[in-house]
């Protein structure tokens, strides 16, 4: 299954949600939806309406920076970032 | 029964709570909490007795944190802060009001969020249609620097319809039909600009209600402070005897509806207290004269501002006020301005200071 990193602003605001987790998707939507089931109001943080990502995050799989629709295999690497900014 | 202070304070960094007895000359200072994310206003409901933090993160959206025990734990809720897709963006909340079992939230682009489940889920109440100016304060084209939101909302204190807002650059609306229908509220307010519509296009910074007399407003205008005898159908201007017209704060005496505070400031790109003198100026005539306090306030090499929600007031039989500045100061006095002292010295930037009294 895809394996799917998350920043670390996240954990914290929800129970038991950890930094990596696999999640059964075919594509990063999907795999926000997984994590939107489970942490409901997680979609939120990373998504605005539209759905589109959020200006300051991005998400890479495999290394390759990607989109919501990108698609992902059952090995890939789905890396969530918080932009580097802010002070 | 005895009483704590609590002061609930809203910076860049996160929540802060400042607690205190009724002496309130020591005080403890308990956060940072929200994670850290910037909160823009912060308040307790003294009916449920929780906190709301209003926040937005440059990384993951708007949300209202919430505390049902006084700041042990806390949640980020934002079902339902969210405009229909397509129409306006939500870049962030500001604005809190907490009244009659209702939260409600003030959003920009400009628009009214409510809840009525002690904050857990929101929902859209209005974003102003057909009211002067709606058409041009969501234009990219016409604005100012940053962007232009609802700033703060006022509810009525007995009647749970009937609030009043501000959205920032075109001045106060009214409604009485929780967002049903609007009037704007600005006749005999000045502007430095010109205007396409006299009904709007005012900069209202701060609204305040005395409480004890509904029909007497007060606020501070980017333009000077104002004064309204017939609930904000109209407004006199009271800057006469100010050091300056421009500020951010006003707070109106919980037992005298004839006397207010505000903090001016320098109306130029500095917007800190003049001179580097802090002040905080208390008229008791309704603006016909005002009193500069300063007994214990920094007079010198004090660059320091003060923004919209950075001033509160307590109710007791002596009243105490709070600010906070935007470099992270929190001062106090517990004898209605007379004297200050410095309870906070190093926090992040302060965007609001909320006060409410919690049983002991």
């Amino acid at each position: 299954m895809p394996e799917l990193h998350l920043p670390p602003t996240l954990p914290s605001l929800y129970t038991d949600l950890p930094r990596r987790l696999d999640v059964d998707a075919a594509t990063v939507d999907e795999a926000i939806d997984q994590l939107e089931e489970r942490w409901p109001g997680l979609r939120d943080r990373l998504c605005e309406p539209g759905p589109a990502l959020r200006r300051h995050i991005n998400v890479y799989v495999d290394r390759e920076r990607a989109g919501l629709d990108t698609a992902l295999q059952p090995g890939s690497r789905v890396d969530v970032i918080a932009a580097i900014s802010g002070g | 029964m005895a009483k704590r202070i609590l002061l609930t304070v809203g910076t860049r960094k996160g929540c802060f709570l400042l607690e205190s007895d009724e002496g309130r000359r020591d005080w403890e200072v308990r956060g940072p909490f929200c994670d850290g994310w910037p909160i823009y206003h912060a308040l307790l409901d003294p009916v449920s007795a929780r906190i709301y933090a209003s926040a937005a993160s440059e990384w993951h959206g708007a949300g209202v944190w919430r505390s049902a025990d006084l700041g042990e734990t806390w949640d980020l809720s934002s079902e339902g802060i969210a405009y229909p897709e397509g129409e306006l963006k939500l870049s962030k909340i500001t604005g809190l009001s907490a009244a009659h079992g209702r939260v409600r939230v003030g959003a920009e682009a400009a628009g009214v969020f409510e809840s009525t489940d002690g904050g857990a889920t929101w929902s859209l109440v209005s974003t102003l249609d057909g009211q002067p100016g709606r058409g041009s304060w969501n234009d990219p084209s016409k604005q100012p620097p940053g962007h232009l939101g609802m700033a703060a909302i006022m509810p009525h204190p007995d009647e749970p319809d009937r609030y009043w807002v501000i959205v920032q650059g075109y001045g106060i609306f009214e409604t009485s039909d929780n967002g049903g229908s609007w009037e704007p509220r600005n006749t005999g307010l000045r502007a430095e600009w010109p205007l396409e519509d006299e009904r709007v296009g005012y900069c209202v910074h701060k609204l305040v209600m005395s409480p004890v007399d509904q029909s007497r407003l007060y606020q501070q205008n980017h333009c000077g402070m104002h004064r309204s005898d017939d609930a904000g159908h109209t407004w006199t201007e009271v800057t006469n005897g100010l050091p300056t017209d421009f500020g951010f704060v006003a707070a109106a005496h919980p037992h005298d509806r004839d006397s207010f505070y505000v903090i001016p400031l320098d109306p130029g790109h500095n917007r800190c207290v003049p001179d580097g003198a802090v002040a905080v100026w208390r008229t008791s005539d309704a603006g016909s004269t005002w009193r500069r306090l300063d007994r214990g306030l920094p007079q010198r090499d004090a660059h320091v501002g003060v923004l919209r929600e950075g001033l509160a007031i307590d109710s007791l039989d002596q009243p105490g006020l709070y600010f906070g500045t935007s470099t992270g100061q929190v001062f106090a006095s517990a004898d209605e301005g007379e004297s200050w002292g410095e309870i906070a010295s190093y926090l992040p930037a302060i965007s609001s200071v909320e006060v409410a009294l919690v049983d002991a």
